[in-house]
């Protein structure tokens, strides 16, 4: 963590020095509190992101708020996919919904964030509200089916952040989504995830 | 029509990158060094002499000023430099030009220039430009600043000549900002980098590992505003890009979107969400803190650019079914539908003098950047690309920076607004995206 620190101290002290070589403006870039691992995917980097975040001391905070969640069945299953130009939640998305639906109505402590994703076609503050069109869908969807309004959180990440990197119809199905992140419950400090 | 595609390649590298490197592993770099190609330009440049300048050294650093502002103007496709040892002199004060000579060598236009150490320290930089035809002085003219300036300075002389030969005011002396992508999903890494209008100074804004996305320049050039998701939610931040200073200024639930400054740099308009998902165009006091609800309609309002009277908005929605743009004053009200041709017109940007928008359309296929004559409704699209995104006009109005995707990575580019010129402006390693054009300086 030490390290860390005096990393970030010899960074700002070059970006300064660089400034005054370059000439024009000396901007101190400023780097955000790592946060911890996005998806269930590689949780095993939470405990990490967890240190660099504390390292950085400041900012704003890290989340260290994500866990594991339910793994039985239908509920390993945290993405939900749609077609283009899309909101509508429809095919094996109907069942998924609904897994998770029962879990979070029964086990109302559970918390979720819902992760509205597009694909890259577009305008991309347009993709951002057609992502956030998706996360509210699926929000519906749960509050429909008894999930209550404090366990759900929605963002929309638009095409920021495809999951496939390619650029044909292929990738753009997979980028078209939401994904169901499990949060850490309210009230409870953050456990790092079983890797 | 006269495009004229052409690859000359004017090598503008950053330097940060190495000079970072230096600082440890851990350190993070602007890596998206902007490379500059002409991918179109006028059939007939303009032919010009950048004669070395004399130098003041060390004091310059080593600077070629004569360089930079060969680069800018051939940057510009507008301008064809007389390659140095076809010159027949070397001349660095306007008396010293033999104009009959240069006529000789097929350039129309002379740039001498030279520079000096004053009493106190500051470097000056005098050029003047002779028109070999006519034999007259166009211009004489000095800039002065510290040493760290100079490429400042020579950017001015290169707006200078632009504007005297072509009329209006060149936009060398401006910044961009844009954002950098790299690595692969679920790992991407995100920089928001500033850098000259060359691409050339880049410094690092923000290094995030969650997107970062929207930058917008304050009227005044001194603040950035953006959004960052490093919170994992979204955030709208504005930055004093000088120091690095920023605060949060929205972050509301559900979409945190879309930052603009007003005209008078006192408010931004913002998109604002809500949990309950329903994206709207807000205002944002940035002195009061206080926030007026510009539109309020259950479809996706997003996208807000002021009217450089600060009168009204334009705004993407697709209240209609598809997007399209529309106008509503800056009071709120009933909007105006702007855009009728096609079915996806977003993204609404609008030049300084209010007679022009530029968008995103979706035309035979492809995602391209059009304009709009505001006045009589005409619209012409200007790119050729399949996704190409984000248009930010150059403060002079003459150019448009956007971005593109080209062999599946992002690169930025700019079109003239007359569709004639075209530049690539393509990073070693990272994608670059969004990017926004500064205004002018003071």
């Amino acid at each position: 963590m030490a390290e860390q620190r005096s990393i970030n101290q010899i960074l700002a002290l070059l970006v300064v020095a660089l400034g005054l070589t370059l000439g024009g403006c000396g901007s101190k870039p400023v780097k955000p509190a790592p946060s911890t691992a996005q998806t269930e995917s590689n949780a095993g980097a939470q405990s990490e992101g967890a240190n660099a975040a504390n390292a950085a001391g400041g900012g704003v905070a890290g989340n260290q708020d994500e866990t594991t969640g339910p793994q039985a069945g239908l509920l390993a299953t945290r993405i939900v996919y749609f077609d283009f130009d899309s909101a509508v939640i429809q095919g094996a998305g109907v069942d998924v919904v609904a897994a998770h639906a029962k879990y979070l109505a029964a086990n109302p402590q559970a918390r979720v964030r819902l992760e509205g994703n597009t694909d890259e076609r577009g305008s991309r503050e347009y993709n951002i509200g057609l992502g956030d069109r998706r996360a509210q869908s699926v929000r519906r969807a749960l509050l429909l089916q008894g999930v209550a309004e404090g366990q759900l959180t929605t963002v929309s990440y638009g095409e920021e952040r495809p999951a496939d990197p390619g650029h044909d119809e292929a990738a753009w199905a997979k980028n078209r989504r939401v994904e169901i992140v499990y949060l850490t419950p309210a009230g409870q400090p953050a456990v790092p995830a079983k890797p | 029509m006269h495009r004229c595609p052409n690859r000359l390649t004017l090598r503008a590298w950053l330097t940060l990158a190495a000079v970072l490197a230096i600082g440890g592993g851990a350190a993070p770099e602007a890596r998206a060094a902007l490379q500059i190609e002409i991918t179109s330009g006028v059939r007939d440049p303009i032919p010009i002499a950048i004669v070395p300048f004399a130098p003041a050294s060390p004091a310059d650093g080593g600077l070629d000023v004569a360089g930079v502002v060969q680069h800018d103007l051939e940057g510009s496709g507008r301008f064809r430099a007389l390659p140095r040892e076809r010159m027949p002199a070397t001349p660095t004060r306007a008396e010293a030009i033999s104009a009959a000579d240069w006529k000789g060598v097929g350039s129309d236009y002379v740039a001498v220039g030279r520079l000096a150490v004053l009493e106190n320290g500051t470097l000056a930089v005098d050029f003047d430009l002779v028109n070999t035809l006519t034999g007259v002085r166009l211009a004489t003219q000095r800039f002065t600043g510290p040493a760290s300036a100079l490429r400042n300075a020579a950017h001015r002389v290169s707006d200078a000549i632009y504007q005297k030969i072509l009329g209006v005011r060149g936009a060398f002396a401006t910044r961009i900002a844009y954002v950098s992508i790299d690595g692969a999903p679920p790992a991407q890494h995100y920089q928001l980098i500033v850098a000259d209008a060359d691409g050339e100074n880049a410094h690092l804004i923000l290094d995030s590992r969650f997107p970062i996305m929207s930058p917008a320049w304050s009227p005044d050039g001194q603040w950035l505003a953006y959004v960052s998701f490093e919170s994992k939610l979204s955030g709208v931040y504005v930055q004093r890009v000088r120091t690095g200073e920023r605060s949060l200024v929205s972050a509301r639930a559900g979409i945190n979107g879309a930052p603009a400054w007003s005209p008078d740099g006192r408010k931004l308009a913002l998109t604002l969400g809500g949990s309950n998902g329903n994206p709207d165009i807000y205002v944002l006091d940035l002195t009061t803190q206080g926030l007026t609800r510009i539109t309020d309609d259950p479809a996706i309002d997003t996208e807000p650019e002021w009217a450089p009277d600060g009168r009204s908005l334009y705004f993407t929605s697709d209240r209609a079914g598809s997007p399209q743009i529309y106008q509503i004053s800056a009071s709120g009200g009933r909007p105006k539908r702007i855009t009728f041709e096609g079915n996806y017109n977003a993204r609404p940007r609008v030049s300084a003098d209010g007679s022009t928008l530029a968008m995103v359309t979706l035309d035979g296929g492809g995602y391209r950047i059009a304009v709009q004559d505001l006045a009589t409704g005409a619209v012409r699209v200007l790119s050729h690309g399949h996704l190409d995104e984000s248009p930010s006009f150059a403060p002079n109005g003459a150019t448009l920076l956007y971005s593109q995707r080209e062999s599946s990575r992002g690169t930025l580019a700019t079109i003239s607004v007359d569709g004639l010129t075209g530049l690539r402006l393509k990073a070693q390693q990272a994608a670059v995206c969004d990017p926004a054009w500064g205004p002018f300086g003071t």
